[in-house]
């Protein structure tokens, strides 16, 4: 189990949260070509080690949080609010 | 078995030689040696699992390249090869899928008397259970898709279900009633540690050097062409990298520069004391993400799906357990007593299509076999047959012409939903 910081919330199990994903720069899709934007879909850093994610507060505030969490130890950093965005940075 | 031919005829494994052994107490060679790292080699597979030291064994056996290198950074089998369930089958739901891993399951039918070492291939029958009008659907799409590639599988009712085990809770009441399944009698088990001891000794035997903990720190790149890796042990000079890991792979590609559509999710099993056996087919149920098979040792092995999030952690957790303790007595309420060994995890390259990522990439002799999500250890002998056969041949072969990397940039994904980690 690992705990998450939810600044709404406190620490809260990570159960309660769904989990979105790495961050990625969001091409705009109507300014962007196929190839760029299955590149943003497919392609990941897929670090072992520190990295920035979003996750979703579904069971809690359900605000979507930008986290710092180490992939390897699953340490987390922080969490801070997103703003309301589910998936550029 | 041509590779043995160098070694002395009382070495072998057989009854005779055990009994021969036994009595005169001459100790047995070890089974593979530990060679010295050499300055270059004409291919360096990196990751000793099933997949590189198969991919090792062929490229000796069949093309009699044996200037190769396997290089591990910890034992071989310890990543995903030594984590898995164990558990072969060829029942997909894509003609490429089916295919491929059909091809797996023929060459482990044969692999203990083609590598000369007691694998324990137990034909025993694959029950996936469906749980729903929707699942059964999908189970008839995939038993007609099998069938067309002359695979044994067919859609199955509850009474014949309960027949085949009659531990199976399928009565009405069941929170998730059992509707019917699909049956696929050719899929079964292996001992897994086996498999991988047993390509070891015949990619040695033909003169391939196993070095392990022997870690990649990385790869030479000059004008687009493969020249050599960069080793915890020193550097090697070769023109052909064949990247075999799971769960490294995106680090392993990332050295020579080819980004990898690639998440490391780690997938946990637990395994409990052993009890009389009982179970003699494997039962999956994808609603309850739960697999269960009975080892010849009588413990019961479970696994699951990937964990809810990527990590590259190994750790156990406790949900995990509880969650599979739940689904198991929902499946079979008789195990109530049954107790829990021991829990591990496995990483689990996961790909967007569910089907690896196989063959060249714009790299000159940078080859991947990766992206083995939950489907890669019953892909080992066929991974490592048509590794071998690119490496070879210098082309793509047929077997896995819809695998390759560039298909995510040119939008041709596979979509293979008879893969363990999608619920059906």
């Amino acid at each position: 189990m690992i705990l998450l910081p939810c600044p709404w919330c406190g620490a809260r199990d990570s159960e309660e949260f769904a989990y979105v994903g790495e961050l990625g720069a969001r091409p705009d899709p109507h300014a962007t070509t196929p190839e760029k934007w299955r590149a943003y879909l497919y392609l990941h850093a897929n670090p072992a080690g520190w990295t920035t994610e979003r996750w979703y507060h579904r069971m809690g505030c359900r605000r979507y949080l930008t986290v710092e969490r180490d992939t390897v130890t699953n340490e987390v950093r922080s969490a801070s609010d997103a703003g309301g965005l589910a998936g550029s940075r | 078995m041509a590779w043995l031919d160098g070694r002395r005829r009382s070495d072998r494994y057989s009854a005779l030689t055990v009994l021969q052994h036994g009595i005169t107490g001459r100790p047995w060679p070890r089974a593979w040696r530990t060679p010295e790292l050499e300055s270059g080699y004409q291919v360096v597979i990196v990751g000793g699992g099933v997949h590189g030291l198969a991919t090792a064994y062929y490229l000796a056996r069949n093309y009699g390249i044996t200037d190769v290198a396997v290089l591990d950074r910890g034992y071989i089998g310890g990543g995903a090869s030594g984590r898995n369930t164990a558990i072969l089958r060829s029942n997909y739901l894509t003609p490429e899928g089916v295919r491929f891993y059909d091809r797996s399951l023929t060459l482990y039918r044969s692999l203990a008397a083609d590598l000369d070492f007691n694998v324990m291939f137990s034909r025993r029958g694959h029950l996936t259970l469906a749980h729903n009008d929707a699942s059964l659907r999908t189970m008839r799409w995939r038993a007609e898709v099998n069938k067309l590639s002359g695979v044994d599988s067919e859609v199955i009712g509850t009474r014949e279900v309960s027949r085949l085990v009659p531990h199976l809770d399928t009565s009405a009441a069941a929170r998730y009633p059992i509707v019917g399944a699909l049956y696929h009698p050719p899929g079964g088990i292996i001992r897994h540690d086996a498999v991988v001891w047993g390509y070891a000794r015949a990619a040695d035997g033909l003169g391939v050097h196993i070095h392990q903990d022997t870690e990649v720190t990385g790869i030479d790149v000059s004008a687009g062409r493969v020249t050599g890796v960069r080793t915890s042990r020193g550097d090697i000079s070769t023109p052909v990298v064949i990247n075999c890991t799971a769960g490294w792979s995106t680090i392993v590609s990332d050295l020579a520069g080819v980004r990898m559509p690639v998440q490391t999710f780690p997938l946990q099993a637990a395994v409990t004391e052993p009890v009389r056996p009982f179970l003699d087919t494997v039962v999956v149920s994808g609603t309850l993400h739960v697999y269960v098979s009975q080892t010849d040792r009588g413990e019961l092995v479970f696994g699951a799906s990937v964990d809810p999030f990527a990590s590259y952690s190994t750790r156990g957790s406790l949900e995990f357990v509880e969650g599979l303790a739940t689904h198991v007595l929902e499946l079979m309420p008789t195990l109530h007593k049954l107790r829990v060994l021991r829990q591990w995890a496995g990483l689990c390259d996961m790909t967007p299509d569910f089907a690896p990522i196989m063959g060249f990439t714009n790299v000159q002799g940078f080859l991947v076999d990766v992206g083995w999500g939950t489907y890669g250890f019953k892909a080992g002998p066929v991974a490592g047959e048509v590794m071998a056969e690119c490496v070879a041949t210098g082309t793509t072969p047929e077997l896995i012409a819809a695998f390759g990397l560039s298909r995510f940039s040119e939008g041709r994904l596979v979509g293979e939903k008879g893969a363990a980690a999608v619920g059906h």
